[in-house]
């Protein structure tokens, strides 16, 4: 009902857009050649809320934004989880910039691939990196690359449709699961691996992950960080839906909440109610109802403090799997968000077939033209300007690193926006000069045998999934493949 | 829980359908030229409520609402610009529609459920009479009330992963 109420004022808003500018297909009216010319890589949240700001800012910006998919969204497609659909309302807003006439979207453009950074900055006025964080911090143990163990990003692109992490395949064949990294993502993972198959039936999670989730035999999953509840990355919508999914018990260990009860007056309000909620379900004896919940409940996730990851423990029969992990034990220097976990010397080992390892995403540099602090895995900038190369900005993760919810990445998106138009302004920007903006970068790439993805090319795509997904009672049933993408726009 | 959540969700997207159908987008509102209606649009004017909000720049904006609107809906309709208000569409994803109000109104509102709680612990600038404006409907008892959109602040950098 939800859905169908969504899809609706979808198609409803696209008939009227449609009255309103004329059923144009891909064509957008040409601005004159004598607007500034802003280009925006990577057409995720931070590009389009990037675009959406500078857009509104002045009415003369024409906007262009290069994807290397042929479809957009970034994370909020192949990031937020599946049954997170409220999250993915902001894909409305990002069509309603897509759709503007003084934006442009081309997707199927490999940037630092097909086109170079450089062309683009030829090309336009300005050019604003928003490509994300597509790199996968690494554990750096022995035994990572066993078979069964996997990275967040990966898992998360299989059970979300992403191309790349299709043939994934993982094997779900064991009884316990471990999950490195609290934040959010490995949160969504432990929900997505314990959740009761009805429920995911009815989001937009590809039909091959939900098959996989179905016959999966995990039961159990434990989420480890390296520090303390009170230093948990999480946030705490996200383990309130854990302490509530159904047909699961929490198993907590009382020692890694010794003193924790005692610490909570001094936390600031958001800490504090996510530890009380934590404290909650790992200490207090619950009344009658949640008592019978747990008992009833085939399936177990905990939380695991105080542990890092020391070694993947292969399988001695089943050579190159996973049989275990072994974790050492810390224990926290100083207090508060700045602690710092340090090794006791113990270490302890847990039985399990797979190990999924969430302790972050990473941006990558894309062209050697571009700056780039490969210590913080971000390009070195002032409000979203990158430093010594006038005309180049950032936004999104690439400018903060992988951190925060979509309000975060949205604020950030607009303050750098902001930052190009006080250059603008200033002058400091120069825009007197006329630029081509992607009449020179459509001709480039059509050299180069490339066809970008216009915005009404992926609404065929979308059209399709959706047409495919209510066979199946689903909001989308995700194309997967590039090709197949390709062809259903047409290409 | 997790269903009275979802009862929710699902009882304030039926209400707000008609709302939404047309202008559902925050800040993208400036992208439209059509602007919604609520049904209170076809109620006697007199039935309408009147709100003062404060935008980030100080400036008061005073427009009415009808009863059973909500706050959102009212910054929709009435086409306010408030960048990035409202990105998940009142669906208690987010916390883009928050809203600062005095003691007493806040009081007078009544009380905040743990899944919009949840939402405000993480917004910009929270303080203790904070709340999400997709959850505060409209009665004739809050006539004349002020509330304030809170500054976003630029540039934050909590550490939210690999903890």
């Amino acid at each position: 009902m939800l859905f169908s109420g969504l899809k609706w004022w979808t198609s409803r808003s696209l008939w009227i857009h449609r009255l309103h500018y004329g059923i144009n297909g891909g064509g957008k009216a040409r601005y004159s050649s004598c607007s500034p010319k802003v280009c925006i890589v990577g057409g995720g949240p931070a590009g389009f809320y990037t675009a959406q700001h500078l857009i509104k800012a002045r009415p003369d910006v024409a906007v262009d934004v290069y994807e290397r998919l042929p479809v957009p969204f970034g994370l909020v497609r192949f990031g937020v989880a599946p049954d997170h659909p409220e999250v993915k309302n902001v894909i409305n807003t990002f069509t309603q910039t897509a759709r503007h006439e003084r934006c442009s979207f081309y997707g199927n453009v490999n940037v630092g691939k097909d086109v170079s950074v450089e062309e683009l900055r030829e090309a336009y006025h300005a050019v604003v990196l928003s490509y994300g964080a597509e790199g996968n911090r690494r554990m750096g143990v022995p035994g990572e690359d066993l078979s069964g163990v996997y990275s967040a990003k990966d898992f998360v692109g299989w059970y979300n449709g992403l191309p790349s992490c299709r043939e994934l395949g993982p094997d779900l064949s064991c009884e316990t699961a471990v999950i490195l990294g609290q934040g959010n993502v490995a949160l969504d993972v432990a929900r997505v691996l314990l959740s009761p198959i009805d429920f995911l039936k009815k989001t937009d999670i590809t039909q091959p992950a939900l098959e996989a989730l179905e016959a999966s035999r995990v039961r159990r999953v434990l989420i480890v960080g390296r520090r303390g509840p009170t230093q948990i990355a999480g946030t705490i919508k996200e383990i309130r839906e854990m302490v509530n999914l159904p047909n699961t018990r929490p198993d907590m260990l009382a020692a890694d909440f010794e003193g924790v009860k005692e610490s909570l007056q001094d936390l600031p309000r958001p800490r504090k109610r996510l530890t009380e909620l934590m404290l909650k379900a790992a200490l207090e004896t619950p009344g009658e109802k949640e008592q019978e919940r747990r008992e009833k409940a085939t399936k177990v996730w905990g939380l695991r403090f105080y542990r890092s990851p020391v070694e993947i423990l292969a399988d001695p029969e089943r050579s190159g799997r996973t049989a275990g992990i072994r974790l050492a034990v810390n224990k926290l220097e100083g207090s508060g968000e700045g602690a710092r976990a340090v090794l006791t010397g113990e270490v302890e080992d847990v039985t399990c077939g797979l190990v999924i390892s969430s302790i972050g995403y990473k941006s990558l540099p894309i062209d050697a033209s571009v700056p780039f602090d490969s210590r913080r895995a971000i390009v070195p900038n002032h409000m979203g300007r990158i430093q010594e190369a006038p005309g180049l900005y950032c936004s999104g993760w690439l400018k903060t690193g992988p951190t925060g919810v979509i309000a975060t990445t949205l604020n950030n998106s607009f303050d750098t926006a902001r930052s190009v138009m006080e250059d603008m302004e200033s002058g400091t920007l120069n825009t007197t000069g006329v630029k081509l903006g992607s009449q020179s970068i459509n001709a480039l790439l059509e050299n180069r045998g490339v066809k970008p993805v216009t915005f009404s090319e992926w609404e065929k795509i979308d059209s399709e999934e959706v047409r495919r997904g209510e066979a199946i009672g689903k909001p989308r049933e995700k194309l997967l493949t590039v090709e197949e993408m390709l062809q259903v726009a047409g290409k | 829980m997790a269903l009275v959540t979802a009862l929710r969700r699902l009882a304030h997207v039926k209400l707000r359908e008609y709302a939404w159908r047309t202008a559902a987008v925050s800040s993208g509102s400036w992208l439209r030229s059509q602007r919604s209606f609520t049904s209170g649009h076809f109620l006697r004017s007199d039935n309408k409520v009147t709100v003062h909000f404060v935008n980030r720049d100080g400036e008061k904006i005073t427009v009415k609402g009808s009863p059973g609107d909500s706050l959102l809906d009212i910054v929709i309709n009435e086409d306010l610009d408030f960048d990035g208000f409202g990105a998940c569409e009142g669906t208690l994803a987010c916390s883009t529609c928050h809203l600062i109000f005095d003691e007493e109104t806040y009081k007078s509102l009544g009380p905040v459920t743990d899944e919009e709680m949840d939402m405000l612990d993480l917004a910009y600038g929270l303080s203790d009479t904070s709340r999400l404006g997709c959850q505060i409907c409209l009665t004739r008892s809050m006539e004349g009330m002020v509330a304030r959109v809170p500054e976003s602040v630029a540039d934050i950098r909590q550490s939210q992963d690999g903890s």
